[in-house]
């Protein structure tokens, strides 16, 4: 199993049926394939959906019903379609259950930054900022490293995307927990040991006595 | 309102004009108001739209033309060509968390100075703004924003200018068709008054300016 899956599948356990959910762009937006058959859970687009649904088969796409990024979709039946108010309404007053976000950095307690590289990507920060702020339960799905620098920082040295920790980190080594605003490893990928896990991050991580693998 | 060509509905818009442009990547996005914007050349335009959409799409035929001097936006990643502006101090860029952004538009629409908002306290976005303490929770004042031209595009428009909206190219529309000095309007249809049932009107006829006619 690649990387990409490894955690998307791992963040799909964590959706619970009739979660209202928003998926980022990258990785995130994997999570809809791994969703256990059976688990009712509701996607939103932050362009004004609920119940986004698989994209349409060639010749069938609406030019007036897109993602975020602009490409067609579909919507499920008892979807729903609401202006851009709304739509931050939801995630900001806590209405959406769980937000999946891509990460650049993590830092040991929890701070997320993942908008922009000053003086190389400034792309804006779209609705992260606001996810993170409002939604009820944030997890960020990223590699563990990139490029052999640990993502999961002692401090974030790029711009914060908010105040407020994120709730879980899931990577292609581990699963990381906020709970106490201290980085706990709670579960590790299949194969990979508790001592390759430290050694590749320079946060600080508190290790339980039992840490468990994955079961994806 | 009135029903007028789109070469004279953008006559009235003057160089330098701030305006408004419904759409989310292009989603929703008056083209045919754009691409006379483009034809008659308004220069300076500082422009309030969710995205630079990406090139020769929405917004983004206005960055082609080089007739933006200011965009408030909340994302411009898909369009290099807005990016290279901006590096290049061509075009000045604010970026607004998107929440902050449509919030910023209603307050504009409807009479508020400001909202109180979570979002961005503790980042770069909180520079140089009031922080306001709620029962214990400390919130950004982020100001009205308002335009002197709202560019929308609907759905159905009937002749008295009421407006619906279809399915994600709804975002940003209804908001600004309440922010600014004048309304212009596209649809993709118009049609007789009394189509549009009046629990499925979203924006009232009362707040529309002009109505693009067929061309």
């Amino acid at each position: 199993m690649d990387a990409q899956a490894i955690i998307a599948r791992r963040v799909a356990q964590e959706l619970r049926s009739g979660d209202l959910v928003n998926l980022g762009i990258g990785i995130p937006t994997l999570v809809a394939n791994y969703v256990p058959a059976g688990l009712k859970v509701f996607f939103q687009s932050e362009n004004g959906l609920i119940g986004t649904g698989p994209i349409p088969e060639q010749g069938l796409a609406h030019p007036l019903l897109t993602d975020a990024g602009g490409r067609p979709i579909s919507a499920l039946p008892g979807a729903s379609t609401f202006d851009s108010a709304m739509s931050f309404g939801l995630i900001r007053g806590g209405h959406v259950d769980v937000t999946v976000l891509g990460g650049l950095q993590v830092d040991a307690h929890g701070l997320l930054a993942n908008w922009m590289i000053p003086g190389k990507m400034v792309p804006g920060m779209g609705g992260a900022m606001d996810l993170v702020s409002g939604a009820k339960r944030v997890i960020v799905a990223m590699q563990h490293a990139a490029k052999g620098k640990s993502k999961i920082v002692a401090k974030c040295t790029l711009p914060l995307t908010s105040a407020r920790p994120v709730h879980l980190v899931v990577t292609d080594m581990a699963v990381i927990a906020f709970a106490d605003g201290k980085a706990t490893l709670v579960e590790t990928a299949p194969g990979v040991s508790v001592g390759e896990v430290v050694a590749v991050t320079e946060a600080d991580l508190v290790i339980p006595n039992a840490v468990p693998e994955m079961q994806i | 309102m009135r029903a007028v060509s789109v070469e004279e509905a953008v006559a009235m818009i003057p160089p330098g004009a701030s305006i408004m442009v419904g759409g989310f990547m292009g989603v929703g996005t008056p083209e045919r108001l754009l691409d006379e914007v483009v034809r008659q050349n308004k220069t300076d335009l500082e422009v309030i739209s969710n995205d630079a959409a990406v090139p020769g799409k929405g917004v983004g035929k206005l960055f082609d033309a080089m007739l933006v001097s200011r965009l408030t936006a909340t994302h411009i990643g898909l369009n290099p060509k807005a990016q290279q502006q901006m590096l290049a101090k061509q075009v000045a860029i604010d970026l607004v968390p998107q929440g902050t952004f449509v919030e910023r538009i209603r307050a504009g629409g409807c009479g508020l100075g400001g909202v109180l908002t979570p979002t961005g306290v503790g980042t770069l976005v909180a520079e140089g703004k009031r922080q306001i303490e709620v029962a214990g929770t400390t919130f950004l004042l982020e100001t009205a924003l308002r335009a002197k031209f709202a560019l929308v595009h609907a759905f159905l428009a009937d002749y008295l200018g009421n407006l619906t909206y279809a399915l994600t190219a709804r975002n940003f529309n209804p908001i600004m068709a309440m922010a600014a000095d004048t309304v212009i309007v596209t649809a993709e249809h118009i049609v007789p008054v009394g189509v549009i049932a009046p629990d499925h009107v979203v924006t009232p006829a009362p707040l529309v300016d002009y109505l693009i006619t067929n061309g």
